[in-house]
């Protein structure tokens, strides 16, 4: 997977390095969240469908479907977020770097992080259960993860122009929020679904 | 014939908001002018489709909890037809935004949400398609449909308040009670709202009861051979 951020970052780099001023901040940011997202998508997509059918069986009697969600959430925010800071980095050494506020910046990211790995969690494990579930992935989880996009968006891009903490309160409540909804959700819904 | 009250009721109410949504009293206000007899059909439509859909995450839970198919037959066509009205709602959102916004789709948040929420139930229905076996297909289905609305509701009523939205509500403009006041305007707007949550409802009935059919007849083939 890092390898996959690499390669695409490297991309966009060699895309764009014809015209490199012409990368605004805006431009910079969607790109790299852009990046990130399809990076979360095809990272987390596995989480579920590679896991064998004698595997499943094993989890199911060893443990509680509340567990194994809450533990699936937490290893792939740990993945989202290595990923995401190892991307981040490679992507500022290539593509320059014009964040004015760092400590927003990965707070965003970790916010972030966890939010992508709650949804896409959630719909991974109901694709896995679907035949055609690559398809199905990208098509249930884009409109999903839409708002939750723009608001990192948002959020990111006052990270950038260095705004001060109290104009961004609104968009981490909110990110916050977001994210806690879909986490209760998940802890509540994925009993029904693990059951089948 | 039972319980066929509600559906005389649904017509009278439809008639009702459409001739008074034509010809009743109006405020003037500048602007919208004329247009505002749209609320009737745009705002209606679109309170009607979040109770629907409501209604439809309901049926959902219940199905969770109790298992019975009949249950997720009731979801299902309740957000078919709640996407139905979504899509009319947009319809004619547009045409009233042509005349008053000057622009059929301005890059509104409301109106961009709005079309995300319509792809995510769009994709509930293609996640329906997608599974042979029927239980298998309703529980998966419904725990995507919950999700769904809770992802629904910050997206067409959180977020626009949030940014500036041409929208009443947002960015500044007063919200929707506040010149809603009129009491010409909600003689005719909640009526329409009922109306069309039954005119939805009766959709939804037809088609269940044709699901229920074609099982009990595929089942007749199935016992048959």
């Amino acid at each position: 997977m890092l390898l996959y951020v690499v390669s695409t970052v490297f991309v966009c780099y060699l895309s764009f390095n014809l015209r490199r001023n012409q990368l605004t901040p805006i431009v910079w940011n969607t790109l790299f969240w852009i990046i990130l997202l399809f990076t979360a998508v095809n990272a987390i997509a596995k989480s579920f469908s590679q896991e064998r059918y004698g595997r499943l069986l094993y989890y199911y009697n060893l443990c509680s479907p509340q567990a194994i969600i809450i533990s699936k959430i937490v290893y792939n925010s740990f993945i989202m977020l290595l990923l995401s800071t190892f991307g981040f980095i490679f992507y500022a050494f290539v593509m320059g770097n014009p964040v004015g506020d760092m400590g927003l910046f990965s707070i965003c990211m970790l916010l972030a992080a966890i939010g992508f790995a709650s949804v896409l969690t959630l719909v991974a494990g109901i694709a896995s259960k679907a035949d055609n579930s690559a398809t199905l992935m990208a098509v249930l989880s884009f409109p999903i993860i839409i708002p939750m996009l723009l608001m990192t968006i948002r959020l990111a891009k006052n990270a950038l122009d260095g705004l001060d903490w109290s104009v961004s309160t609104d968009e981490i409540s909110t990110l916050l929020s977001i994210d806690l909804i879909v986490i209760t959700l998940s802890y509540l819904l994925f009993p029904y679904l693990w059951r089948s | 014939m039972r319980k066929i009250w509600w559906k005389i009721l649904c017509i009278v109410i439809i008639f009702y908001v459409i001739i008074m949504g034509l010809m009743g009293p109006v405020p003037r206000l500048p602007i919208i002018n004329e247009s505002i007899r749209n609320t009737y059909f745009h705002v209606a439509l679109w309170f009607a489709m979040t109770i629907l859909l409501f209604t439809s995450m309901i049926f959902s839970i219940k199905y969770l909890n109790k298992g019975l198919i009949k249950d997720d037959d009731v979801a299902s066509e309740l957000a078919k037809s709640a996407i139905f009205f979504g899509i009319l709602g947009c319809l004619t959102g547009s045409t009233w935004a042509n005349y008053t916004w000057g622009d059929p789709w301005p890059n509104d948040p409301k109106l961009n949400g709005a079309a995300i929420g319509i792809l995510i139930y769009l994709a509930y229905l293609l996640l329906r398609s997608s599974f042979e076996d029927e239980q298998r297909k309703a529980r998966i289905s419904s725990v995507y449909n919950i999700f769904a609305f809770a992802v629904f509701v910050p997206i067409i009523y959180i977020l626009p308040r949030l940014t500036d939205s041409l929208h009443p509500g947002s960015g500044g403009n007063s919200t929707f009670g506040s010149y809603d006041i009129d009491n010409d305007i909600r003689k005719v707007l909640y009526p329409a709202v009922i109306g069309y949550v039954l005119l939805g409802l009766w959709f939804a009935e037809l088609r269940i009861r044709m699901k229920i059919i074609n099982r009990v007849r595929e089942e007749q083939v199935a016992s048959n051979r």
